[in-house]
């Protein structure tokens, strides 16, 4: 598959494949496309050439009503959560259900409530989405995005700017709402340590190519550069540490200021 | 100079067609919105009902000064009681629709352009594309729906109290008669002078929502970018407005 932004090419080539039934985890530095690898998974952007494959439905041939069908069988839970900030976190849960199904009331509070019970955020349906923390928000979405039972969930760098006990009970919530209700699982992250302890696979992403993918444990025993500076957290390597500039000294004593004059 | 201009002839031409592209959009999304009409009864309390205070207040003093201005021009020609008449006609066709949009783009205008602008920031509307949901059925119409049926509402409401301003100050302050006050505006303020301000004020609430949904919907999802809305909300809906009202006006005068 290759995408293209703005004539920058983001993958070229790129191929990859993830299991029925397992959590599968994308990894790489910043700026990879790991985000612009899911919003072409869920049909957000579409590739410019190869194709993409969801659940045996090709989303190249599909039309805005058939995506639409195809994502009511999958979730995605986003960085920031992106719940509603207008409906409480009971409405953001029931949100789906109320849009899809003619379901009665009672239903509705029944299936939001199993959901908020799954997350263990049930005592907070009342709340408003500005009274909640970072990681609620996050497990309030979480349960929001398996309400409708899909068969594939998604997670955007779901750990992003949580403390150590969030990120361990979304860590827990992933691996078992994964085989509790056989899902698909796909885990964007930088996280290397922790999302190795949940996933099944795992691809590591750079240069819009994948340079290495396996379990997390040949990962860990992989000696290319790319994947030791990456999971050993290293700054210089095949990844460099400085963006492309000018030579450093030449531009400290340019008389006339250089690029700044 | 001359490509500068032709360049931002071009962007408006553009903006204008992506603008009329959107209404076709929310319009076929108007029958599913109409479905769920509490959708829609939100949206007009939050475009109306906050937006009444700022009506009410900006009507009455228009309608005040109108008094006052209006009896010191009538007097020179020795028609004082013709005041109502001139205040009414000034009210209804013109001032109540005109400055109750310009009110409406600057309270009601901005409030939606941010909130949708800062729901496209914040992943909102993407998340609702991923539920299988189009923010544009169940975000924007409901929007443009509340702010179309809210602006002539409040542009009567304008009026009205214009006119009793007009007569506080003719009437009370001034001491025009107030049978020929009131005789006057109902002998000369015919139906078309009424309908003249409705179809003003109907197509006042089209367009300002529509830019004001358009721009929220389209902002670029930083700070910046909100704020950027925003401000072009205020901006085109004014020029516009002012605009179509002298379309109209001279529509009418035919």
């Amino acid at each position: 598959m290759r995408y293209r932004v703005g004539g920058r090419s983001i993958f070229d080539g790129l191929s990859m494949e993830f299991a029925r039934g397992r959590v599968s985890a994308v990894m790489g530095p910043s700026g990879t496309g790991k985000t612009t690898l899911l919003r072409l998974i869920t049909g957000q952007v579409r590739a410019e050439s190869g194709s993409i494959e969801v659940a045996g439905t090709l989303l190249a041939d599909l039309r805005r009503a058939q995506l639409f069908a195809l994502r009511k069988r999958m979730g995605m839970l986003f960085q920031n959560g992106a719940l509603l900030t207008d409906l409480s976190v009971f409405e953001n849960v029931a949100f789906p259900l109320r849009e899809h199904t003619r379901l009665p009331e009672r239903l509705i509070r029944e299936l939001v409530l199993t959901k908020l019970q799954a997350v263990g955020l049930r005592g907070a349906a009342e709340l408003m989405p500005a009274e909640l923390s970072g990681g609620m928000a996050r497990r309030i979405a979480l349960a929001r995005a398996i309400v409708m039972d899909p068969e594939i969930l998604i997670y955007d760098e779901p750990f992003v700017g949580l403390d150590p006990i969030s990120m361990g009970v979304i860590l827990r919530l992933i691996r078992r709402l994964n085989d509790a209700l056989g899902l698909t699982s796909i885990v964007v992250s930088h996280d290397v340590r922790e999302i190795s302890s949940v996933a099944d696979s795992v691809f590591l992403l750079s240069g819009g190519k994948v340079v290495a993918q396996g379990t997390p444990q040949e990962l860990q025993s992989d000696r290319s550069e790319v994947v030791k500076q990456f999971v050993g957290g290293l700054a210089d390597g095949p990844v460099p540490f400085h963006y492309p500039a000018p030579d450093y000294f030449g531009e400290l004593l340019a008389r006339d200021g250089g690029r700044y004059a | 100079m001359i490509a500068d201009l032709w360049n931002s002839m071009n962007d408006s031409l553009e903006r204008v067609g992506d603008m009329s592209r959107f209404l076709l959009r929310i319009l076929a999304q108007v029958p599913r919105s109409l479905a769920r009409p509490q959708l829609i009864v939100d949206q007009v309390f939050n475009t109306g009902a906050l937006s009444l205070v700022i009506i009410m207040l900006s009507g009455l003093f228009v309608g005040m000064v109108l008094g006052l201005q209006g009896f010191e021009l009538l007097r020179r020609f020795g028609s004082e009681e013709a005041l109502g008449t001139a205040a009414a006609i000034g009210l209804v066709k013109e001032l109540g629709p005109v400055v109750t949009a310009l009110l409406f783009a600057g309270r009601a205008g901005t409030a939606l352009a941010s909130e949708i602008g800062l729901m496209r920031a914040t992943d909102q509307l993407a998340a609702m594309e991923m539920m299988a949901v189009d923010p544009v059925g169940r975000v924007v119409a409901p929007r443009f729906i509340g702010g179309v049926i809210a602006m002539p509402l409040l542009a009567a409401i304008f009026s009205l109290i214009g006119i009793y301003g007009a007569q506080l100050v003719g009437v009370q302050m001034m001491h025009v008669d107030s049978g020929s006050f009131w005789s006057q505006m109902q002998a000369s303020v015919n139906l078309r002078d009424v309908y003249e301000g409705v179809v003003k004020s109907g197509v006042f609430g089209v367009a300002c929502s529509l830019i004001a949904v358009y721009e929220g919907y389209h902002a670029e999802p930083t700070a910046e970018g909100v704020g950027a809305a925003t401000t072009r909300t205020v901006v085109t809906s004014a020029v516009t407005v002012l605009f179509l009202d002298y379309l109209i006006t001279a529509f009418f005068l035919k």
